[in-house]
């Protein structure tokens, strides 16, 4: 069995279902992300996790013990807060004691071991400050040093960089990615941010309106999204309408309207359909170039974003624009869009 | 700007004077309580301090004072706690019925609470007085503890329960050192509003007199007077003390930034 195991777990508020039959297994030593847009539910499932919420259904588990009735001070947890919940009237060093007091460790020990713990997440010297008097990113670290100091074996992270800039954000993202690889603690990391959950995470589950869309790795879940919408909220990405109209040996052959019949393999259909069936195709816009292909358009708006630009490109017979990523210049003139079939990634409609 | 200058002198003599009359006459060398002033004596003091009755009574309030104050604190900060912590259904509804007391007249207060106490056969004791006492006093209290508790974040008490600590430690390590200036203001508050309360203590108190009733009977001798006016010179100068020092407990660290932050 996973190290923790969501099973079926439900939670709602009045009518609302802020955790809908969640199933969730996350292995040991993994860094694990959950990834949802504001609302869906996250914040309701990691509070059940570290014991600050009840399921109404459903059971979990760490490490082999049910968890359902046991209170917070008794599990296996520790929490680093969205909003970090450094104690007030404490300073550094005492913050970062407070969970210490069961091990009765001697004074000796005790400062060994917390010092230890600031060097980890370099906070060195600041043992003396309260938390009026520190950075967000000194913060940030008090709260990370104030859980990881009593050896979790699971850590739960809410959203733990979202106050910071987008600088010391980045740094953060490497530093704590370096942190789990080292210490060797599961974590589970909830963001709304996909670029920190892809970046950091081994395994990324994508939760929407309480349930759970997908859990793949990051590469799969950009390359294979098993919906519309993970495939929508990881990153841009264009939708073409089609039906299938002939399957031979591995290939799939479309009808996309103003595409045209497109040859796709089968592997990149995820899901059981049928001749006739319509489906949707899912195309990324780094995988579209504007040059040699067979779709005549006219770019319509274009950013540049350093070593890539962004394109909108209007194509007859389709009210919305593509969208395309490419490096380098655009051609002047009239463009020719063209992929590689194989790129196209077919979900099932209205799904 | 000139008229609004004297209005707020006049005010302010219109309110201290009578009071700062007290320990004038009462280092009087008269009986008579009269300009001119007859001489500078120490003697009503001695009498004060000589006089059993008035230590006892004393002793009563003080006693009455600090169980109420200890009582409405305590109630006070768990129906704080119940009230900013918890979504309760009809919890303003509570809070307006436990501040009624503030609402209704003092004389109505203590008639219903004998009547009350009469019916139930709760004697008439200083038990009682502390009864009436906690009434009048746990409005007090919540108001300052309810402000103060709400600066703080309920995630903190979260952070504790994830750091191992239960209910208890949590409350000992963290609730109640967040809550220590309001604890203390609302402890000040309550006993100065018990020690200084006369009509419910009337009532209720029967046969042990707490200080204010003592003082209400020494009126009716003319020659005990100025002994009543040292007590009060004294009760003044302590009142002003524990005033100053409530305030100055309420606002610390309130300046160094909210609670919580
Ligand atoms: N105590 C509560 N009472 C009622 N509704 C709640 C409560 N807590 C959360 N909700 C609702 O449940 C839903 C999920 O909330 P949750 O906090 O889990 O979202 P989230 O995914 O963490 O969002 P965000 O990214 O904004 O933090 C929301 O619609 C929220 O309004
Ligand atoms: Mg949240």
């Amino acid at each position: 069995m996973a190290f923790l195991s969501v099973q079926k777990v439900s939670k709602r508020f009045a009518t609302l279902a802020a955790a809908d039959a969640v199933d969730l297994e996350v292995p040991q030593g993994a860094f694990f992300a959950l990834l949802g847009p504001s609302g869906c539910g996250k914040t309701t499932l990691l509070r059940m996790i570290a014991g600050f919420a009840e399921p109404d259904e459903g059971i979990i588990t760490i490490d082999g013990a049910v968890m359902n009735g046991v209170p917070a001070n008794k599990r296996p947890t520790n929490m680093v807060f969205q909003n970090y919940a450094i104690f007030p009237h404490l300073n550094v060093f005492d913050n970062v004691a407070y969970g210490l007091r069961k091990e009765g460790l001697g004074r000796q020990a005790l400062r060994a071991r917390v010092e230890a713990m600031l060097g980890t997440v370099r906070l060195e010297g600041l043992d003396g400050r309260r938390s009026d008097e520190l950075s967000g990113g000194q913060r940030q670290r008090v709260a990370l040093a104030r859980a990881l100091v009593r050896r979790p074996k699971l850590l739960l992270l809410d959203e733990p960089l979202g106050a910071l800039d987008k600088r010391l954000r980045e740094a953060m993202q490497v530093e704590l990615r370096g942190l789990q690889k080292s210490l060797g603690i599961t974590f589970l990391l909830v963001t709304h941010d996909q670029e920190e959950a892809l970046s950091m995470a081994d395994q990324v589950a994508v939760m929407s309106g309480g349930r759970i869309l997908q859990i793949a790795s990051p590469r799969a879940l950009y390359e294979r999204p098993n919906c519309r919408e993970v495939a929508d909220f990881i990153g841009e990405i264009n939708f073409f309408h089609a039906t299938v109209k002939s399957v031979e040996g591995e290939t799939v052959t479309a009808n996309a309207g103003v595409l045209g019949l497109l040859s796709i393999p089968k592997p990149n259909f995820g899901f059981g359909f049928a001749l006739g069936d319509h489906i949707l195709l899912a195309l990324r816009p780094e995988r579209i170039t504007l040059e040699g292909g067979t779709v005549a358009g006219e770019i319509t708006a274009a950013s540049f974003l350093g070593e890539r630009s962004h394109y909108q490109v209007r194509i007859a017979g389709r009210g919305e624009p593509v969208f395309v990523a490419a490096s380098g210049p655009a051609p002047p003139g009239a463009v020719m869009l063209g992929w590689n079939p194989a790129d196209m990634i077919a979900l099932p409609f209205g799904a | 700007m000139k008229a609004l200058r004297a209005y707020a002198a006049l005010y302010l003599a219109f309110l201290y004077l009578p009071v700062l009359l007290l320990p004038l006459f009462s280092f009087n060398a008269s009986h008579f309580i009269a300009f001119p002033l007859s001489g500078f004596t120490l003697q009503w003091y001695r009498e004060l301090f000589a006089d059993v009755a008035m230590l006892h009574a004393f002793g009563n309030s003080l006693e009455v004072g600090a169980v109420t104050a200890l009582l409405s604190t305590v109630l006070g900060l768990m129906a704080a706690r119940a009230v900013t912590r918890y979504r309760l259904k009809g919890a303003g509804a509570v809070l307006g019925f436990i501040s009624l007391p503030l609402f209704i007249p003092d004389i109505v207060l203590g008639l219903s609470l004998l009547l009350l106490l009469g019916a139930v056969d709760f004697p008439l004791s200083l038990a009682a007085v502390v009864l009436g006492h906690v009434s009048l006093c746990l409005p007090f209290a919540l108001t300052v503890l309810i402000a103060r508790m709400q600066g703080f974040d309920r995630n903190l008490e979260e952070a504790s329960a994830d750091l191992g600590e239960g209910p208890w430690m949590t409350f000992w390590r963290l609730t109640f050192p967040l809550m220590l200036p309001g604890i203390a203001a609302a402890l000040l508050l309550t006993f100065i509003t018990s020690f200084d309360e006369f009509l419910l203590a009337y009532f209720l108190s029967g046969t042990e007199a707490t200080l204010p009733v003592y003082i209400w009977g020494q009126l009716r001798f003319p020659e005990r007077l100025p002994m009543v006016l040292a007590l009060g010179a004294l009760i003044l100068l302590a009142s002003v003390v524990v005033v100053i020092l409530a305030e100055w407990t309420r606002n610390l660290g309130v300046s160094k930034k909210s609670v919580g932050a």
